[in-house]
Parts: structure tokens; sequence; C-alpha cells
């Protein structure tokens, strides 16, 4: 990897986040009453997207939003238009990675047209509705009763598979929100994060705007690489993210498979992975180190496997790290659906060897041939036996590049360390499948009995 | 590569905003949370496996309320708080970590560093009213919908928002 190219200057960037930044500083104190600092924001963010097709809209939209008197559709614009900008910084730094990394650039093809009227529209609508409330309180003005608003909304979406997508972001911003209320006293906002989650939210509210459907089906063999985790308060998702070689010889795919499932928040840790575990063969593969043979497996345009334990079985043992130096520099990426563009979503699969790795204020941080590369050691999942000290000590790693707030970062799936001469690899993921672990058991045992006494107390208080 | 006045913190789009729930054994209290206004959950009798105390503090006023799964008040929660309310305090703290639970309820303990015990001595020096008993009908949903949570099947239909909650080593 040229890591030198990731500490050059991307051109525009800067611009483009400072017009989303002064319009993430108009939410803070919301746009009910808006003053002329914030008057100003929606007009330069208008400005910023005068070049394209959303110009006309969004200019109307910050008209309204300048004079206290933004409707719904407003703030919908509002939001396509910082999600435009945002999009556009994901393609820049995409662009850069793929330099970088120097793996083939993958085809831009269109996704599948969106459906038209789309199920639940009425609590999309309902949706929408609390949101834009939200907007206009800013989120010094929120309290419990605002937020609480959100809540009958997404129970009635979580039982609907289609909608889950949508629950699930409402309800860990949310909690979020809520375990900040009153936004009056709060010591500091998230400005960037709730400003991001807000206008992600709205813009689902569009139906039609969530097309995950698969696009096609895919036939051959998949060799994982790692096991990235995500969590909120009552969600969590793994997604194995590993290589793809088609049985019909064809150039090999980085894709990814993920599993996810609402959960109480009292069950956390390496109980989460009891969770996943039964509707995704796949982990159990990733803990054995096997790759998996797959057969008419359905994949979105995107890239993601929709996993279906029917179309695949267990296949030959494959090491991840095998599979980074042999396959990954031929492996081509999926592009991201044009809606769903922003920086958060970059997690690109990468091998690094040969790096010192050393600790500033606190931080680790790999040097690579002179080039720093930060480490993002908060993101490995305590569920699981990779820790900051084995990366600390590692000379290998597989892991995907992130950025965020400004810079390139690492997130490290597995590391290979050198124990009295012999290569160790420690994987975030080894617990997925389960685990002989003494501190794995004993969190997996704890997640059991939380769950049996929830039932069992249900049960006292349900029976009358 | 920043751009204006806001901090790393406040620029980045996967912020920490709360430390994930530390795990605790639910025997005793199997439900408790930070909603609606109030410190509020679901407390098991100490002496009848039977009975369940439904129990809530209100933030700010303190107001509380404790009565069983039968709607019978609790004889303990007369003029001051009961044994189950204090249990709820207790286990909250160990959960969410007593600073998010001081600061939920509006309770400045006197010596600056909150625990369970100082923010229950807090609330209770103020000689808190006892609450509208209404409450319980509310905690008993709320402990109904955290159940639901273990009702709802996986899915493999990907999240692609669930990139925004990155998992933290942090605990609350």
């Amino acid at each position: 990897m040229r890591a030198d190219l990731l500490s050059d200057p991307v051109e525009g960037l800067d611009e483009a986040l400072a017009a989303v930044e002064t319009f993430d500083q108009a939410l803070v104190s919301g746009l009910l009453r808006p003053g002329a600092a914030q008057a100003a924001a929606v007009a330069g963010l208008a400005e910023s997207v005068a070049g394209t097709p959303l110009a006309v809209r969004v200019a109307e939209a910050a008209e309204r939003a300048a004079a206290g008197a933004a409707g719904e559709d407003h703030f919908v614009a509002l939001a396509a238009a910082r999600g435009a900008l945002l999009g556009s910084v994901h393609d820049a730094l995409t662009l850069r990675i793929d330099e970088a990394v120097g793996r083939p650039a993958p085809e831009e093809k269109p996704g599948p047209a969106t459906a038209g009227p789309e199920h639940g529209t009425n609590l999309l609508a309902a949706a929408r509705t609390w949101l834009c409330d939200l907007a206009r309180s800013g989120w010094r003005g929120i309290d419990h009763e605002l937020v609480a608003g959100a809540a009958p909304v997404v129970s009635a979406m979580l039982p609907e598979p289609v909608l889950r997508r949508r629950a699930t972001l409402l309800d860990g911003f949310a909690a979020e929100l809520a375990a900040s209320c009153p936004g009056a006293t709060l010591e500091r906002v998230p400005v960037r994060r709730w400003a991001d989650l807000w206008s992600r939210a709205l813009l689902l509210t569009v139906p039609g705007s969530a097309g995950e459907r698969p696009d096609g089906s895919v036939t051959g063999r998949l060799l994982p690489l790692g096991v990235d985790v995500q969590e909120h308060a009552t969600a969590v998702q793994a997604q194995v993210h590993a290589v793809f070689e088609p049985a019909d010889g064809g150039a090999p795919r980085l894709v990814r498979a993920g599993v996810s499932a609402p959960k109480p928040d009292t069950v956390v840790g390496a109980g989460l992975w009891q969770l996943l575990r039964p509707r995704m063969s796949l982990l159990g593969a990733v803990s054995e180190g096997r790759s998996m043979e797959l057969a008419d497996m359905p994949v979105t345009a995107e890239g993601d496997l929709v996993w279906d334990d029917e179309r695949a079985r267990a296949g030959e043992p494959a090491d991840p790290f095998a599979t980074a130096r042999v396959r990954l520099s031929a492996a081509a990426a999926f592009r991201v659906a044009p809606l769903d563009r922003h920086p958060v979503r970059i997690a690109v699969p990468v091998l690094l060897e040969g790096y010192a790795a050393h600790s500033e204020e606190g931080r680790l941080a790999f040097d690579l041939a002179g080039q720093r590369l930060a480490v993002d050691t908060d993101r490995i999942p305590a569920a699981g036996p990779l820790t900051p000290e084995a990366v600390a000590a590692s000379h290998s790693c597989v892991g995907l590049l992130r950025w965020d707030a400004g810079e390139f970062l690492l997130q490290p799936l597995a590391v290979e360390t050198t124990v009295r001469k012999k290569t160790v690899a420690v994987h975030a993921g080894a617990w997925a499948g389960g685990t002989s672990d003494k501190a794995g058991l004993r969190a997996e045992k704890a997640a059991t009995d939380a769950v049996a006494v929830l039932r069992e107390r249900a049960g006292r208080l349900l029976r009358k | 590569m920043g751009v204006g006045a806001l901090s790393v913190w406040e620029q980045s789009s996967t912020a920490r905003v709360m430390a994930p729930a530390r795990p605790r054994k639910l025997a005793k209290v199997p439900f408790v949370e930070l909603a609606d206004g109030r410190l509020q959950g679901v407390v098991s009798s100490g002496s009848d496996i039977g009975r369940v105390y439904v129990s809530s503090v209100a933030a700010r006023t303190y107001a509380f309320a404790c009565s069983t799964n039968n709607n019978r008040p609790c004889g303990g929660a007369r003029g001051m708080f009961c044994k189950h309310i204090q249990a709820l305090v207790g286990e909250a703290v160990l959960q969410y970590g007593a600073e998010r639970v001081a600061r939920y309820l509006a309770v400045e303990p006197p010596d600056g560093e909150p625990d369970a015990q100082s923010v229950t001595a807090a609330m209770a020096a103020t000689r808190p009213e006892k609450g509208d008993s209404s409450a319980a009908a509310q905690v008993f949903s709320r402990f109904l919908r955290h159940l639901a949570y273990l009702e709802l099947a996986p899915v493999t239909a990907p999240l692609p928002e669930m990139q925004w909650f990155p998992p933290t080593r942090a605990v609350a």
C-alpha cells in the first residue's frame, strides 16, 4: 500500500466539509427561530449544491428554513443536499484509497431501479414528523418528551423485516438523544454525528430509499478475511468481509455477509454472538478458519451477500492471512449505492506488513515506510481475543481502512505476532462461531442467564 | 484536515456518546432504564418468587412510586424510598455508571463523586413526595417493549447505518 497517498490533501475536501460543518452547527440550536448565522448556514448549503440537479429544491428549502418556516419536504431537501456533499467526500476518498491500495477499481454499474409504493408508508411519515420536530428544536432543545416521540414509531417498525433498517437507525439515534436529555445542559454536542444520523434517517423516510434488495446471485468459493462488529444499546450486526471467487473463473470480488439482531440492552459482550450464530453458518466457518462454497447466494448491487444457510456449505480450511496475501490484491470491490455514500461507509480490507507500531499520546499508530497511519483500537470488539496490546506487538495485520474526522484510520481485524519464534494469528472474530476461551465462555453463560431471567420474570408479570 | 472550530470529537461521525451497558446479574432487578424522565424498572420481591415490584423515581423532583404486579402499593414506600427503589438505584449505577444516573436524575451529590449511596442519599435528603402511581402502567409497558427485543428474529439483509455504531472498549 502506498501510505504516502493517504496523507496528501484531497482537492475540494475542505470546502465540502466546511459547508457541511456550518449547516451541522445550525442544527445545534435548531431551526425553529433561526438567527443570522443559521440563515447563512442553510444558504451556504444551498449554494454548495447550486450546480447540481438539487439546486432549485434546496434553494427554496433554504429560503423557507431561514425564515423559520420550513416544512417536512424542505427538511428532506436540506438533508439531501448535505448527503450529496458527503457523498462527494466519500467518492473523493474512495478514489484516493483505490490508488493507495492499487487494486482494480470496481466498475460503475447502475443499481436496481427502486420500486414504487412501499410497505409502511404511514410509519415512514410518522418518523419524518419526529425528525422534523428534532430539527426545529435543535440538539440544545431536546427534552424527554420530544425524544420519547420516536418510541411508538420504532416499536411498530421493528417487527416488520422490510422496515428493520430504518427502525434500527431510529432506535439507536433516539437512545443516544434520550441519554443526553436535557440538551440545554449538555457539556458538548456530537455535532457531525447527530447531523449525520438525522439526515440519514430523514432520507430513509422517503419511500423507495432503502433499496437493499438482491440484485442477482453468485456461485463460488467464499474466503473470509475477518469480522467487523457494530452495536448500539438495542441492536448488533456482524459483517464478515471476504474474498469471493466465482465458480465460472471470473475475477475475484470483495464482498460482505452480515447478520443483525435486535437485543435488550442488558445482553452485551460475547453474549451477542449467540443471538447471531444460529442465523448464519458463516460465523462458524470463520471461527474454524474455513472457506465456504456458495450456490446461488443472493447478492446486492453493493456487494452484500444476503445470507441463506441453505445456499452455503463448509469448504476447505482457509487462513485469512493467506487469503489476504494471495487473493486480496486482485479482488475488486463493489461500489456503494449513490444514496448510501458517506465517509462512514468506507471500510476497505487491507493487508499491512513490515510496519513499526508505536504509541503517541495513548493512541496506537503504524509507521509504514515513514508514513503514519492511526490505528482505531477502540473499535476492536470486547467479545473476542484480539486486544490493543496484541495489535501493538504485531508485525502483520488484516484490517479495514476507514476515514473519520479528517483522517484515515486502520481498524484491525486480525494480527500476526511472533511468540517464541513462531507466528501466531489472533482474530477479532474468533469467538463468532463459539469459543473454548474461559472469559468468552463466562460471558456467553452470563448472557444466556440474562435472557432466561428476563423471560421468567416476564412470565410472572404477564400471568395475571 | 480540520476545517473549522469543531474539535475532533465534534467532527467525528462515530463519536461515542454512550458507553455500552455493563453486564450485571438480572435476578434481583430484571429491568432498569432511564426513560420518560424517570429512573424506572422492575424489582423482584425478596420473599415471594411470584411477586415483582414496579418502581420509579422521577428526574428533578425525585417523586417516587412502587407497587406490586397485582397493583398493590408497596408497604415500604410510604414516606420514603423503599428497599426496592434503593435496589433500583444500585443496579442502575451498575448498568449505566453513577455519573449518567446522577445526570439523568439531576442529582448533585455534595461530595462531587457520585455513587449509588450518595445519589440515593442526596435524593432522600430533599424529602421527595410520593409520586403518581399511574407511572406503574407506563413502566410495565416499557418492560414489555424491552422484552419484545428478545422475540425479534435476526436478519441477514444488510443494515448499512450500523456503520455509525462501532463498538467501544470503554465501559460505563
